[in-house]
């Protein structure tokens, strides 16, 4: 039997007479606890913000029309030359037509499909933007911003405008930000482009694109799609380019190969194209968890050795209780729970501090031309990361207190007690 | 006479550092209300008697019953709670949890045998120490009090429980003449008005003179089982 009052009536009395040693040991795991809360939101909110700078922005299947030779040369068609081998020299790439056969059926039937967020048409078209006399190349792209805005997050790249005003305005430009630099132009300017064979149409520039990459912010401009086709001078089923969001993103490859086997059409998924992108993620990740592993553990160190220290001074104490009827497990609970009670408390400072200095880091300006929506640091302050605080913090007090306290419930009291 | 404790034929080795024969053939009872002290020299092996008797001390060969139950051979936990019950100790350093009350440390065997309420368990414990005179000291720290005062909250902290039995080892080895003569009052009274029975070892003479019977050792052998 078990009287637990008692026993952790005693380990009070103990834990509040030492109270120096107490929050001594507390404070370690405080310390232990914090840093892992920090350290982890901290780790995971920058991680987060690196994966949505891709995945945000990329689409997690991208269809369109390689330029790419045939895979099946004439010469293999040829039954006589069946089985000869043979050698073709300098292979060129087929003819085939920019715009994607049948995209908005296409559109339309993936839209369909329950794993799709949303399928939306792009025309990617290479132009000029003219400034007087000075041609700089470019390109174009047709999108439909409102649907651009919700799947893939393009209000964070405008700095200026938003994407409805680009929905509203039916000649207007989303103009990468390095362009307008470079011509010295702003929201409300027009701006000349021209296409390849040579046509000019004046746009009205309605916001500012920045992609984070200069290079990219160098060249690349964004308009509505029927303004696209209209300066291509194309029919409204031109699309070259399907991007499309699934709800989960591990269906993209499977997704990707039945869309190409169905549609006869390229259509890559967002891994293989971004493969680096995960090694990363997982890297920092294992960053993370290395050094909060090792800072709970210096803390269960800390645990351990203080118990492992009252001990020593309580031999007396520990006899006179056997003597007097509390059994070994009785001893050995009276330390244990006072390891729990470290753990408890000090763990649950950790999280408070852990969250104050996450929530405060969250606080600091970051500044980044790479990151134009981003004005503070990145923080994610995910429940799970308390849950597992606290829960390792209670394991690891648990062992720091275990060893000692078994050591307590093997004292043989006629030894101590003699020994005097 | 009914027997409260009861050993029969138990022997005793040390083994290390060599291999030596403590205890031989110790047979001996103590009936109720009796008042019965061991004396011998040290290392004669009457401390180690007692804590064998005390059934802190399992290691040895022979029976020993309390109560007329035989107790060799119990689980620890099952003897940790027949000490608990039935067993009071007195040592000869005070042994007090110097970081309690007084009252507190007085209290804890019975807040462990937890057979009766928290209050009650209070008014006993007061009864005990107004018994022993020192009531006053109750909310005391027990690292706060004298040396005699500390042996006699350990007699109550003995007391709590209502022991069949009350075992001392040199409880007034490390006092002066007056509380000596205090505690060994305390031991007589006891006796007397409430029929505890108790077994004190001991070398000082003129305390062992005093009690009912002297159990006489030498070389583990019980030389003088009477007087």
């Amino acid at each position: 039997m078990i009287n637990w009052k008692v026993i952790l009536n005693i380990a009070k009395t103990h834990l509040l007479s030492k109270i120096k040693q107490t929050a001594t040991a507390a404070l370690g795991v405080t310390f232990g606890i914090g840093a892992y809360i920090t350290l982890v939101c901290f780790m995971t909110g920058l991680n987060g913000m690196l994966d949505d700078l891709i995945l945000n922005q990329t689409p997690h299947i991208h269809i369109y029309n390689e330029i790419e030779p045939s895979k099946k040369q004439p010469v293999s068609l040829y039954k006589e030359f069946e089985n000869s081998f043979n050698i073709i020299h300098s292979i060129k790439p087929k003819l085939t037509q920019k715009k994607i056969h049948n995209a908005l059926p296409i559109i339309h039937h993936l839209n369909k499909d329950d794993n799709v967020q949303g399928a939306i048409p792009q025309i990617k078209a290479t132009i000029f933007y003219i400034s007087g006399s000075i041609e700089i190349g470019g390109y174009l792209t047709g999108i439909k911003p409102l649907d651009e805005a919700k799947l893939f997050n393009m209000q964070d790249y405008i700095v200026k405008g938003s994407p409805e005003a680009l929905h509203n305005t039916d000649n207007g430009i989303l103009l990468g930000i390095e362009i307008a630099k470079k011509m010295a132009l702003d929201v409300g300017d027009r701006v000349q482009i021209s296409t390849i064979t040579g046509e000019v149409f004046p746009l009205k520039i309605v916001g500012l694109y920045q992609s984070g990459i200069a290079d990219i912010d160098a060249i690349q401009s964004f308009a509505n799609l029927k303004t696209v086709q209209r300066i291509l001078g194309e029919a409204e089923n031109y699309v070259t380019d399907i991007n499309v969001k699934l709800y989960n993103i591990n269906k993209a490859l499977p997704l990707s190969k039945k869309i190409e086997q169905q549609f006869n059409i390229k259509a890559i998924d967002i891994n293989t194209a971004n493969a680096q992108f995960e090694t990363g993620t997982t890297i920092r990740n294992l960053i993370t968890y290395a050094v909060s592993i090792t800072l709970l553990i210096v803390a269960g160190f800390g645990i351990y050795n203080i118990l492992n220290m009252l001990i020593y001074e309580k031999m007396n104490d520990i006899a006179i209780l056997k003597a007097t009827g509390f059994s070994g497990i009785d001893v050995q609970l009276i330390f244990m729970s006072q390891a729990m009670i470290i753990g408890i408390v000090g763990g649950l400072l950790g999280l408070l501090i852990g969250l104050g200095l996450a929530s405060f880091i969250g606080t600091i300006p970051f500044q980044t031309e790479a990151l134009p929506t981003v004005g503070t640091y990145p923080i994610n302050l995910n429940p799970w990361f308390f849950v597992i605080g606290i829960t390792f913090a209670l394991i690891s007090t648990f062992f720091a207190g275990y060893l000692p306290s078994r050591k307590a419930k093997k004292i043989d009291p006629v030894k101590i007690i003699r020994g005097q | 006479m009914e027997a409260v404790l009861e050993s029969i034929k138990i022997n005793k080795y040390f083994r290390k550092p060599v291999l030596f024969h403590v205890l031989k053939d110790i047979s001996f009872k103590i009936n109720k209300g009796e008042f019965a002290s061991i004396m011998g020299k040290s290392g004669c092996g009457k401390s180690t008697l007692l804590y064998i008797l005390s059934t802190m001390d399992t290691d040895y060969d022979g029976k020993l019953l309390l109560n007329n139950e035989l107790v060799t051979g119990q689980s620890r936990q099952k003897l940790s709670y027949l000490r608990n019950k039935h067993i009071g100790f007195v040592f000869q350093f005070h042994y007090l949890l110097s970081e309690f009350s007084v009252l507190e440390n007085v209290m804890l065997p019975a807040k462990k045998l937890a057979e009766i309420s928290l209050s009650e368990i209070e008014h006993n414990a007061m009864e005990k120490l107004k018994i022993l005179h020192i009531d006053h000291l109750a909310k005391k720290r027990a690292s706060r009090i004298s040396g005699g005062e500390k042996q006699r909250v350990a007699i109550a902290r003995a007391l709590i429980n209502n022991p069949s039995i009350i075992m001392g080892d040199e409880p007034t080895g490390n006092l002066d003449s007056h509380n000596s003569d205090n505690v060994f009052n305390i031991f007589k009274q006891l006796s007397d008005e409430q029929g505890l029975s108790l077994l004190v070892v001991t070398h000082d003479e003129d305390f062992a003179k005093r009690t009912d019977r002297i159990i006489q050792m030498g070389d583990g052998e019980i030389i003088n089982k009477s007087n």
